[in-house]
């Protein structure tokens, strides 16, 4: 698990090496400046030093172009740092339209993963090199953190939404997962393995790994057991809204405001159906909350569930107009 | 005002005498020893929890200590280290000794709220002792929820309990500071007349007195949430996790200015008298304090790049923490400047000096990795962040705190302390320092997640060197402790002047007499007027 170097981390994402370049750079610009300042400090103190007790110093008090000098250029410099900074973080956060899902849950003290084939794993994470993956990730208990050094990604795990977080593997080997964000007793064990394979090698051991039915399998399971389906029904009859097509679209709230149906907007109106309610069935949701009844894991299926869903017939119908 | 006259009269530290006089002075000369004391047993206790991790993490496998122990440790390390020792230490001790003498008055406005500010210090810091042996606590200094809220099981609320109360005795000082320094400077004392020490500590006033009450309110919340269970920050509850790190930022960033700014103070006023010259630039180091400290107030943000928060809100923190990089560079060119054509003395102040530049330089040029949003992403939480914190927190407010120290100590004390004991201290305490956490910058860039009882084998190499590190920075803080007290009771007593020094603490005795002044000083100089500035005294005339 290391470079080659012992002082160094393994490269091995696409975004690895911008993080680096941005590091290199801001550590050229500090040595810099730690040195010269250094130098200047150590010279004076060699050369100005007080050979009578009572010698005094230059009768100087200032210099306004050196004041605009030393303001403007480190104010210049940190500029150019925020752009750079700015930039990176942009590509880190804005994941690619084909990246695969993975699904990752932190629990007090462990990850589990589920691929979108429905193999499942424990601190560990499989994954194909050359390939955008983005991890969907929950929390069952408190604030964990998901963290790759050697693909330089790191994110959040909260309680009460869903963050993502993406990379591109470059090279196949094994590399660390730690949490980076202290959750307890056995933070410092949280922690596991991320292996890199070929494509073909990542095919196989998803074929060869135990799957019990695709996420999107499973959530269906569970739309049905948790009666979802009672009320969510394709046609109109049902007391809800039919959810096909509903995420990714704009939907229209009962306070008129219109956001977009993301995985964390789904999320929220499992566990709190009265948060946002969809124009048309409010002002206050007959749906009783499933706070408490779904696991993180089990919500994650039922989006990836949702997500596959078809919007009603006839297609003319926006997703949100069933109200009518 | 002359040395003759004021020998007649006894000191501060003779008259009167007992206990009781002590614990009711209302003398902030005197509540600034009572403050030395009691920070000064706080740092003892948060270097003995710092020496625990030290050695557990020579080895990876977490073999010396339990995981639930470890937690414990390094959460006490944090509170009663930023809580009970570096928040108050340079304010509440040097500030609350020089304050009243440098504007030229007897006492602080509120000498009874002074001496109320200091109990309420030790009332917090017993209820926390409390916590300690109540079994402990285990959230992290920064008491995350909803670990801290509902997870933990430790005693999370006492702890809360003992930091909200010590708030209040921060809070009272820096509004003590404030009204003193705008209502009670003697006679041609004008704002630009001003010691720098003094715009640093009206800067950090109103850090504490505009952000305090944010944490204590916080923390309170975490208490009512443990107990009560009130859903503020549990989502469970339907309360939002992210809200409790914007509340707590918003308070214990600007806190780190209020460790830092003061010791900036302290090195411009001895850089010029170590260097016996007008300080360079003035007003830009006046200003560039009140900069950092409004500036401040607005970067709470960049503690949160990874947590969920907007990426928009997080470009705005990130602007923002890098301009806070501006003042503190002005500062460090000015201090630079001014030894420009000085005549720069070779005594341990000097020497003090010099560790908190080279010090506070990495720490404050490390601070730039972590503004740059997309390098964050992967330094945040990591060993990175604990070297750069260290470096300026100890890096920059230990060192400045004990250069003030050392300055000051014939003031304070009456006593001159040995010189090449000093000078030594302070070498060793800037090497064991360097070897401690430079070896962390690395690691952490390497991965190592802060906070970690175990870790992989690969990272050891670093750890033993920090810990080496660390043992060498205990002796040198030892050493100190032993020289500074022989100096009470063995030294050579102090002269007004030692240092050939400006400004109004070294034109009375040392130690000052009660009421600091026989009579009122009329200022008619700027500070730092070392063209004409008295001859450094050696001996007790």
């Amino acid at each position: 698990m290391s470079s080659g170097l012992p002082f160094f981390p393994p490269s091995a994402s696409t975004v690895a090496s911008d993080v680096d370049a941005l590091y290199f750079f801001i550590l050229a610009v500090s040595a810099f400046f730690a040195v010269a300042v250094s130098i200047a400090v150590v010279a004076f103190a060699v050369k100005y030093r007080r050979n009578k007790p009572d010698d005094i110093g230059a009768d100087i008090h200032g210099s306004l172009t050196l004041e605009l000098i030393w303001t403007g250029v480190p104010f210049l410099l940190s500029m150019v740092m925020f752009v750079w900074g700015a930039q990176v973080f942009f590509t880190l956060a804005k994941p690619p339209a084909d990246a695969m899902d993975i699904f990752v849950v932190g629990k007090q003290w462990m990850w589990k993963a589920q691929h979108p084939e429905g193999v499942r794993e424990i601190n560990e994470l499989h994954v194909p090199v050359g390939r955008p993956v983005r991890l969907t990730m929950g929390s069952e208990d408190v604030i964990h953190d998901f963290f790759i050094p050697a693909f330089r990604v790191k994110m959040d795990v909260v309680p009460g939404k869903l963050t993502t977080l993406w990379f591109t593997a470059t090279k196949t080997g094994e590399y660390h997962i730690f949490c980076a964000e202290y959750c307890g007793t056995k933070h410092s064990g949280m922690i596991g393995t991320v292996t890199a394979m070929e494509p073909q090698d990542y095919e196989a051991w998803l074929a060869g790994g135990r799957s019990t039915g695709s996420a999107a399998q499973n959530g269906e399971r569970l739309f049905s057991e948790l009666s979802c389906s009672t009320c969510h029904k394709p046609d109109s009859s049902g007391r809800g809204p039919w959810l096909g097509g509903v995420f990714g679209s704009t939907v229209t709230l009962t306070d008129g405001r219109k956001i977009v149906a993301d995985e964390n907007y789904l999320r929220e109106s499992v566990m709190s159906p009265n948060a946002k309610v969809v124009q048309g069935f409010g002002p206050q949701s007959i749906m009783p909350t499933f706070q408490g009844m779904v696991s993180e894991e089990n919500l994650l299926q039922l989006i990836a569930y949702v997500k596959t869903l078809k919007p009603a017939e006839p297609a003319a119908a926006p997703a949100n107009g069933k109200e009518k | 005002m002359s040395n003759e006259a004021a020998v007649q009269e006894p000191s501060y530290l003779g008259a009167p005498h007992g206990l009781a006089s002590w614990l009711l002075t209302k003398d902030h000369k005197r509540i600034a020893i009572l403050y030395l004391i009691s920070v000064t047993i706080f740092f003892a206790v948060g270097g003995t929890f710092a020496a625990m991790i030290r050695t557990e993490l020579l080895t990876p496998q977490g073999d010396l200590l339990t995981s639930d122990l470890y937690n414990k440790v390094f959460t006490l390390h944090g509170v009663i280290m930023i809580f009970f020792f570096l928040i108050p230490s340079i304010p509440a001790t040097l500030g609350n000794f020089l304050v009243p003498i440098m504007i030229g008055t007897k006492d602080l406005a509120f000498p009874r709220i002074n001496l109320l500010s200091w109990y309420i210090y030790v009332l917090g810091a017993t209820i926390t002792l409390a916590a300690v042996f109540n079994g402990g606590v285990d959230t992290g200094w920064t008491f995350y929820a909803p670990y801290s809220s509902l997870s933990s099981n430790t005693s999370v609320t006492t702890a809360a309990l003992g930091v909200f109360i010590t708030g209040f005795s921060s809070i009272l000082t820096g509004f003590n500071f404030i009204v003193t320094i705008h209502r009670m400077r003697a006679p041609g004392m004008t704002w630009f007349r001003l010691p720098l020490f003094i715009w640093a500590q009206y800067a950090t006033s109103l850090v504490m007195i505009l952000g305090t009450p944010v944490v204590a309110i916080t923390v309170l919340m975490i208490a009512a949430e443990r107990t009560l269970h009130l859903g503020i920050f549990d989502p469970k509850l339907g309360g939002d996790p992210v809200l409790f790190q914007h509340l707590f930022w918003f308070y214990s960033h600007p806190a780190v200015y209020i460790m830092i700014l003061p010791a900036m103070g302290v090195v411009s006023e001895l850089v010029a008298a170590m260097s016996r010259k007008q300080i360079f630039g003035y007003s830009f180091v006046a200003f560039s304090s009140l900069a950092i400290a409004i500036i401040g107030f607005l970067v709470w943000g960049h503690h949160l790049f990874v947590s969920s928060q907007s990426i928009y809100a997080g470009l705005v923190f990130s602007i923002i923490t890098m301009l806070v990089a501006v003042p503190s560079a002005v500062k460090t060119f000015n201090w630079t400047a001014t030894m420009y054509k000085g005549a720069i003395s070779w005594e341990s102040p000097t020497f003090w000096i010099f560790g908190f530049m080279g010090l506070f330089l990495v720490g404050g040029l490390t601070g730039l990795f972590l503004g740059a949003m997309g390098l964050d992403v992967h330094l945040t939480d990591t060993y990175f962040v604990v070297a750069h914190f260290h470096y300026i927190m100890v890096g920059g407010g230990v060192m400045g705190f004990l250069g003030g120290l050392h300055f000051w100590w014939p003031k304070i004390t009456g006593r001159m302390y040995n010189e090449t004991a000093g000078k030594i201290a302070a070498m060793l305490v800037f090497f064991g320092f360097n070897a401690t956490f430079f070896p962390q910058f690395i690691v952490g860039y390497m991965g190592m997640p802060r906070r970690y009882h175990a870790y992989p084998p690969e990272f050891q190499f670093f750890n033993i060197m920090s810990s080496a590190g660390a043992a060498l920075l205990g002796i040198g803080y030892l050493m100190i402790v032993v020289y500074l007290v022989y100096s009470i009771v063995k030294g050579p007593k102090a002269p007004a002047n030692p240092w050939g020094a400006t400004g109004l603490e070294w034109e009375i005795q040392s130690p000052p007499i009660t009421h600091n002044f026989h009579e009122m000083p009329i200022v008619t100089k700027e500070a730092y007027d070392y063209q004409h500035a008295p001859m450094p005294q050696r001996e007790v005339k």
